[in-house]
C-alpha cells in the first residue's frame, strides 16, 4: 500500500566514471541491491534493499561506491523524529514487535567518554613498558581471604579454581546459531593463541571445537540448549546466563530458519524448530535456587571449574550481585545496556537496563562494603570499545572485560545492525553456507589476535604512564580516574572525583 | 618453487582475481583506464557450477605439454615459470589445445597467446590474483616436496 512506502534510509552512490561493471557488488550483496542492466550496459541498484553493510564498498576494486544517508526527511520535529514516525508506520502495517540487532544505539551518556585517566609527573615515576616488565596476567575467580597453614606450618592450598587470562579480555557469549561456524572457529582459535577465553553462548558447543576447551567458557542459559555432562566438562569455566544487556528480562530467540542440520545437532533440538529460550530459568526464582544450580554444576564438573553467573545491568544490580556472590558463584559477569545481540525487541534494547559503568562501580563498591569482593571475580561487558575503556573498567573495579561487538568488528562486521535477517554479508551472523564461507577463519582469527595484542600494548602504555606495572595494582584504583562534566550524583555512584579535584 | 594454489572452500566466486589479473598485465597505471569498457582477458578464470567455485590458472607443470607442443619455441620454462615470448609466438594455438587445464588464451591481438607468468613480467611483484583475493582462496606457496623431504617421507 502507498501508505507503507518508506523512502530508503541509505543511498548507494556509484561513480560511473570509475565503475568497470565487474559486478562484484552484485555477486556479493545478499540483499540483491545491485544488478547489471544489459540494455543500458551499466550497473544499477535499489537503495531500498541496502542495509549499509559496506560489503560492496569494501570489495569494489576501483572504489566506485559509497553509501550515504539519504537526505529524505519528515517535517522537522524534535519529538516526533523520522525514526519514531517510521516505526509507527511499520507497526501499523505489521502489528508486530519491532526487532533490532546489536547494542542500544540511542544517545544516552557514554560514561567511559566522561572519565579521564591519570599519569605520573615528577613525584612518582612513570614506567616504560618497552624497557621494563609489565604484568597483565589476570586470575579470575574467588581469592582466599587468608593464608592457611597445616600443623607443620606448610601453606595449605586453599585456592578455588580460577581462570587464567594472559590479558584481562575475553570474547563474550555469542551462540553457534546466532553466529556462524567460521566466526566461532575464529574466536576459538584466537582465544587459544592469545591465552584468553571465548564463550560458546547458549547454543552448545560444536564437536569440532571441543579441542579448544582450555580456552572455552561453556554457557548454560534458560533454554539449556546443548547442555550435557560432556559439554559442562569441555570448557575451562561454566557460565549460567541469567540475563543479557541488550534484552534484560527476556531469553534468546533463534528463528527456525537458522536451525540447520549442524545447529540442530549441537543444540540437541529438531532441525528447523525455533529455539526460544524462556525468559527466566524455570528452576531459579531466588538466590537460593541459583545456589542450587551453581552447586549442581560444580558437582557435575567435580568442583574443578569456576562458575560464572552472568546478569544484565539493571536497577538493583548491586544487591543482585551481592546475592550472586553469596550463591557460591566464582565470577559475576555484568552486561551493560549497550551490549550487542543478534536480535532483540527494539523497545527493550533501547529502554531497558543501565550503563555498565554505573553498574560496575556500584557493584564493586557494594561488594567491598560487605567484605565479599574477593569472593568473586567481576567481568563486565556491554560496549567496551577500546583499551582506554578497558583500563577505565579495571580501575572502576572489574577484573576483566568481555568484548563481542569489538570482536565482530575485527572479523569484518560493519555494524549494519541487520543480524536478525540472517543474511550477513560478512559471513558472521548467518547460517547460509554461501555467506558463511565469506569469513575465512585463517583471516578472522588473525585479526582478533591482532586486536587483542594491540589493546594489550595500549593497556601497558597507559599503566606505565600511571607508574603502575601490574594490572593488580590498577584494579579498583579509582584514584586514577576523574570525571568530566558529570553531576555530583554521577560522580558519587562512580566513586570518582571531578577533574581538577 | 612457489606456485599459485586455490582452495575452493574459500572461493566466493567474486571474480575479483580476473579483474586484478587483467589490470596487472595491462601495463596501465589506473585500473579504471585499464578495464573500463574493455574486453576482459584474464589469465586466471573462475570456474563455477552448483555453488562450487574456484579459480584456475597455469599450473606451471613440471612436464608442460604446452612447451612440448610449441612449434616456434615461444614457450619455455624459466626458473620453473612457463613463460611466453610473444615475439616468437605465431598464434597457432597448439598450446591452447594441449593445455589440460584450459589455462592459455589468445591475447588481445589474437595473433599470439597469453598465459599466467606469476606476475614476473609486470610491476605487481607477486601474483595480483593472490593479493586481490578477499578471502585467501588463492595463495602463493611453496608446496613442492623436495627430494630430501621425499626420502624422509619414505
Amino acid at each position: 500500500m502507498a501508505i507503507d512506502y518508506l523512502y530508503p534510509e541509505y543511498e548507494i552512490v556509484r561513480d560511473y566514471d570509475k565503475c568497470i561493471a565487474c559486478r562484484v557488488c552484485e555477486r556479493q550483496c545478499s540483499n540483491e541491491a545491485h544488478w547489471y542492466d544489459d540494455g543500458k550496459g551499466k550497473m544499477l541498484c535499489d537503495n531500498a534493499k541496502c542495509v549499509d553493510c559496506h560489503r560492496c564498498v569494501s570489495l569494489c576494486p576501483t572504489h566506485a561506491l559509497k553509501i550515504v544517508k539519504s537526505g529524505h526527511t519528515f517535517k522537522e520535529n524534535a519529538n516526533w523524529t523520522g525514526k519514531t514516525i517510521t516505526e509507527i508506520y511499520r507497526q501499523a502495517n505489521s502489528g508486530g514487535v519491532l526487532l533490532s540487532s546489536m547494542g542500544n544505539p540511542e544517545p544516552f551518556p557514554v560514561y567511559w567518554d566522561k572519565i579521564l585517566l591519570n599519569a605520573s609527573q615528577v613525584t612518582n615515576p612513570s614506567i616504560d613498558p618497552l624497557r621494563e616488565p609489565m604484568e597483565t596476567v589476570t586470575y579470575l575467580g574467588k581469592k582466599p581471604a587468608k593464608i592457611e597453614r597445616d600443623e607443620n606450618g606448610r601453606i595449605k592450598n586453599n585456592l578455588s579454581p580460577t581462570l587464567k587470562l594472559s590479558t584481562p579480555v575475553m570474547f563474550s557469549a555469542m551462540s553457534y546459531g546466532s553466529i556462524s561456524y567460521n566466526a566461532h572457529e575464529s574466536l576459538a582459535r584466537a582465544a587459544s593463541e592469545l591465552g584468553i577465553c571465548y564463550n560458546t553462548g547458549e547454543g552448545g558447543l560444536h564437536e569440532d571445537f571441543y579441542k579448544y576447551g582450555p580456552n572455552t567458557i561453556v554457557q548454560v542459559a534458560s533454554g539449556r540448549f546443548g547442555v550435557s555432562k560432556d559439554y559442562l566438562n569441555a570448557g575451562a569455566a561454566i557460565e549460567i546466563k541469567i540475563g543479557q544487556g541488550a534484552k534484560p528480562g527476556i531469553g534468546g530467540h533463534l528463528p527456525g530458519i537458522k536451525v540447520s542440520e549442524d545447529i540442530s545437532k549441537t543444540r540437541m533440538i529438531p532441525k528447523g524448530s525455533d529455539a526460544i529460550s524462556p525468559a527466566p530459568h524455570h528452576d531459579i526464582y531466588s538466590i537460593e535456587d541459583l545456589r542450587q544450580l551453581v552447586y549442581s554444576i560444580k558437582e557435575a564438573s567435580d568442583y574443578k571449574k569456576p562458575v560464572i553467573v552472568k546478569i544484565a545491568a539493571v536497577h538493583n544490580v548491586a544487591a543482585i550481585a551481592s546475592g550472586i556472590a553469596r550463591s557460591g558463584a566464582d565470577i559475576i559477569a555484568i552486561d551493560g545496556f549497550r551490549g550487542g545481540t543478534g536480535a532483540a525487541p527494539t523497545r527493550i534494547r533501547d529502554s531497558v537496563g543501565i550503563p555498565i559503568e554505573l553498574a560496575l562501580a556500584s557493584v564493586d563498591s557494594r561488594l567491598r562494603e560487605e567484605g565479599i569482593r574477593d569472593d568473586v571475580g567481576i567481568v563486565v561487558g556491554g560496549s567496551v570499545r577500546s583499551a582506554a575503556d578497558l583500563v577505565k573498567a579495571i580501575a572502576l573495579g572489574a577484573d576483566a572485560c568481555y568484548i563481542a561487538t569489538a570482536a565482530c568488528l575485527a572479523m569484518g562486521c560493519h555494524l549494519c545492525r541487520s543480524c536478525q535477517a540472517g543474511k550477513c554479508n560478512w559471513g558472521i551472523a548467518t547460517q547460509r553456507p554461501d555467506l558463511v564461507k565469506r569469513l575465512n577463519p585463517d583471516i578472522g582469527y588473525k585479526r582478533l589476535v591482532n586486536l587483542v595484542h594491540a589493546w594489550d600494548h595500549e593497556v601497558k602504555e597507559i599503566m606505565g604512564g600511571m607508574g603502575i606495572n601490574s594490572i593488580e595494582a590498577l584494579r579498583g584504583n579509582r584514584l586514577m580516574l576523574r570525571g568530566i562534566g558529570l553531576s555530583s550524583t554521577e560522580l558519587d555512584i562512580l566513586g570518582i572525583k571531578h577533574a581538577g579535584q | 618453487m612457489k606456485r599459485v594454489y586455490v582452495n575452493e572452500k574459500w572461493c566466493l566466486g567474486c571474480h575479483l582475481c580476473e579483474y586484478y589479473c587483467t589490470f596487472a598485465n595491462s601495463g596501465v597505471s589506473s585500473m579504471v583506464n585499464a578495464l573500463k569498457d574493455k574486453p576482459l582477458r584474464p589469465r586466471i578464470r573462475v570456474e563455477e557450477h552448483d555453488g562450487i567455485s574456484f579459480a584456475v590458472s597455469c599450473r606451471h607443470c613440471k612436464e608442460p605439454l604446452c612447451v612440448k607442443g610449441c612449434i616456434t619455441g615461444a614457450l619455455s620454462v624459466k626458473n620453473g615459470v612457463i613463460t611466453v615470448d610473444s615475439n616468437k609466438c605465431v598464434g597457432c594455438y597448439t598450446c591452447i589445445l594441449s593445455c589440460p587445464y584450459g589455462c592459455i588464451s589468445p591475447d588481445d591481438s589474437g595473433h599470439a597467446i597469453s598465459k599466467c607468468e606469476l606476475c614476473t613480467k609486470n610491476a605487481c611483484g607477486e601474483p595480483a590474483c593472490v593479493k586481490g583475493c578477499p578471502n585467501q582462496a588463492i595463495v602463493y606457496e611453496d608446496r613442492d616436496v623436495t627430494d630430501t623431504n621425499k626420502e624422509a617421507a619414505v
